[in-house]
């Protein structure tokens, strides 16, 4: 099911744990299947100087912190804002579909603790970041199956596509 | 290293006489049982001693109310769909519970959308339905009433007796989803008091693509496949005399080891569920202490994720299963587990370990110190179980 770079990534997880006085800090959950995770950042001369996870979640999920952090350990702030969903799916040689959402996870954390270092550095105090537990549409009026991002027939219980069980109000 | 199966449930190896049984089959070429010449004579011969053989392990009186299918699925789908078209008439009306299984739950998901109405009742904390809202939930217009006789994700075994009771005097049909039970305890068609009752092969060490459906004479349904007059006209397509024939072997073999295969599960059973709560910290033991099935623990492991943990528990050679969100195929959480009112997250880290007969209590050792790394594994990368912890030794330093 997972290429060899997740499983890799799974059993022999990098930087895993919750960091003393992180400069920033990125908690994130997920809104399809409920899990989270958390990224800490230290910076230093305004490049990431070390980094860490924690994750509950699948395999995938577990994959995606660990290559996260190391694709953003060392890199500038400016660098690390460049990272995605997209490019930390791509590291890991591809998800399965209906696991890309995982990998929003990841990027999502690490671009939080970035904004988090950031509003800090400039005195900015925000309200604690809430976990949406909707699934949000990302596209215009039509509804599209979350797994496999064919466009939903209206009412049908399950995607025409792929099968899978949708949520009622999809 | 061989692998170690505690996913019972989902994989049964099948047993070598029903082996032996299925390849003399193929050898022997078959003929068709429908045939009028001698080519049919011995098919039909060898279908009629399955038939037998089968029916005794649930008790039917007479062997003709066993019905072939290609599958426990096609059973229920069978079951509830051919009721509800032949009853429609009379009503729309249909009573599960909370907790049924995907088979039927997807099969009424179809019906209400030909505006067949389904009233669901509730379980209580250990899985279990009240008989009596069972009987509060039919109406004038019911035509079907449709509960499992043992939950797949938790094992807790439903009082099928008490309510075939209710539905004797309501004079409504009833299906019992005996999928889980059937040649791992005992079943009585009559005791039960059931119209339709729907098991598989494969889940007593027969070959898989082989069901059947029990219909008591006198039930008002209809066929799901349309055709030939096989199977006493309630289900047409040429039988799938090989598998049949396995089914045969493997029931009576359940039958006549039940006894000793129910005595062995529930050791092992007491082993690991003793061995779960003395080793491993914030578990959860899910399903009736007593009512349930003898070859199934289920537990949730909080604070972590159930595919992890399947993931490296497979790294071990271990096979078990899981009932996190992330592992199901829609990515929704176990509707079981949350009906017994497990919240999400302990959904999450929930297991379902099935043994059966060649399973040892070594086995049962092995899992046991294999899991209690693992789940320490993963906590200690869980976020939930970090917090959890800095709680708990702040508690202690407060007190
Ligand atoms: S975290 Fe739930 S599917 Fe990946």
């Amino acid at each position: 099911m997972y290429s060899e770079t997740v499983m890799d990534h799974f059993k022999n997880p990098r930087n895993v744990g919750e960091m003393k006085d992180p400069d920033g800090v990125g908690e994130v959950g997920n809104p399809i299947c409920g899990d989270m995770m958390s990224i800490y950042i230290k910076v230093k001369d305004d490049s990431i100087d070390d980094i860490s996870f924690l994750t509950f979640g699948c395999g995938a999920a577990i994959a995606v912190s660990s290559i996260l952090t190391e694709m953003a350990k060392g890199k500038t702030i400016d660098e690390a804002q460049k990272i995605t969903n997209k490019s930390v799916a791509a590291a890991l040689e591809g998800l399965p579909k209906n696991k890309l959402h995982c990998s929003n996870l990841g990027a999502d954390a690490l671009q939080m603790a970035i904004r988090n270092y950031l509003d800090k550095k400039a005195g900015i105090v925000r309200e604690e970041p809430k976990r949406s537990d909707k699934h949000e549409h990302h596209h215009g009026d039509a509804c599209y199956c979350p797994y496999c991002d064919v466009e939903a027939v209206e009412d049908s219980p399950v995607c025409v596509n792929c099968g899978r069980e949708m949520d009622e109000a999809h | 290293m061989s692998i170690l199966n505690l996913d019972h449930l989902a994989t049964n190896p099948l047993l070598p006489e029903v082996q032996e049984a299925m390849i003399e089959a193929i050898k022997k070429n078959y003929g068709n049982p429908s045939s009028q010449h001698q080519l049919g004579d011995e098919a039909a011969a060898a279908l009629q001693q399955a038939r037998e053989r089968v029916a005794g392990l649930i008790n039917s009186p007479v062997p003709k109310e066993v019905v072939f299918t290609s599958s426990g699925t096609e059973s229920v789908n069978h079951a509830v769909k051919g009721v509800a078209f032949a009853n429609a008439e009379k009503g729309k009306h249909i009573v599960t519970s909370n907790i049924e299984h995907n088979a039927i739950l997807r099969t009424l998901r179809a019906l209400k959308m030909m505006d067949y109405k389904v009233t669901s009742v509730p379980v209580d904390e250990y899985g279990l339905i009240n008989p009596s809202d069972v009987a509060d939930a039919i109406r004038d217009d019911t035509i079907l009433v449709t509960i499992m006789h043992s939950n797949n994700e938790i094992g807790t075994i439903q009082p099928i007796e008490e309510i075939g009771q209710i539905t004797q005097e309501k004079k409504v049909i009833f299906h019992c989803d005996a999928v889980d039970s059937v040649g791992v305890v005992p079943i009585d068609v009559q005791k039960l008091g059931v119209n339709l009752l729907s098991f598989a092969a494969n889940q007593f060490y027969g070959p898989s693509g082989v069901g059947g459906l029990y219909i008591r004479r006198g039930t008002r349904i209809w066929p799901l496949l349309d055709g030939g007059v096989q199977e006493n006209n309630k289900r047409a397509g040429t039988e799938n005399l090989i598998g049949i024939i396995g089914m045969g072997v493997a029931a009576e073999l359940a039958s006549q080891e039940m006894e000793f295969r129910i005595q062995h599960a529930r050791k092992l059973k007491q082993t690991l569920t003793e061995g779960l709560q003395n080793r491993i910290e914030g578990i959860l033991i899910n399903g009736h202490p007593e009512l349930s099935l003898p070859n199934l623990v289920s537990v949730s492991v909080q604070y972590i994720e159930g595919e992890g943990i399947v993931l490296m528990l497979d790294e071990e050679n271990i096979a078990v299963s899981t009932r996190s969100a992330c592992a199901a195929g829609a990515l929704q959480a176990s509707h079981v587990l949350l009906s017994i009112g497990r919240d999400f997250a302990d959904a999450q880290g929930t297991l379902v370990i099935t043994f059966g007969r060649d399973t040892t209590e070594a086995d049962i050792e092995r899992f046991l110190e294999v899991l209690e790394e693992v789940v320490q594994t993963l906590r200690n990368m869980s976020p939930l179980y970090v917090k959890a912890m800095q709680e708990q030794a702040e508690g202690i330093a407060l007190s």
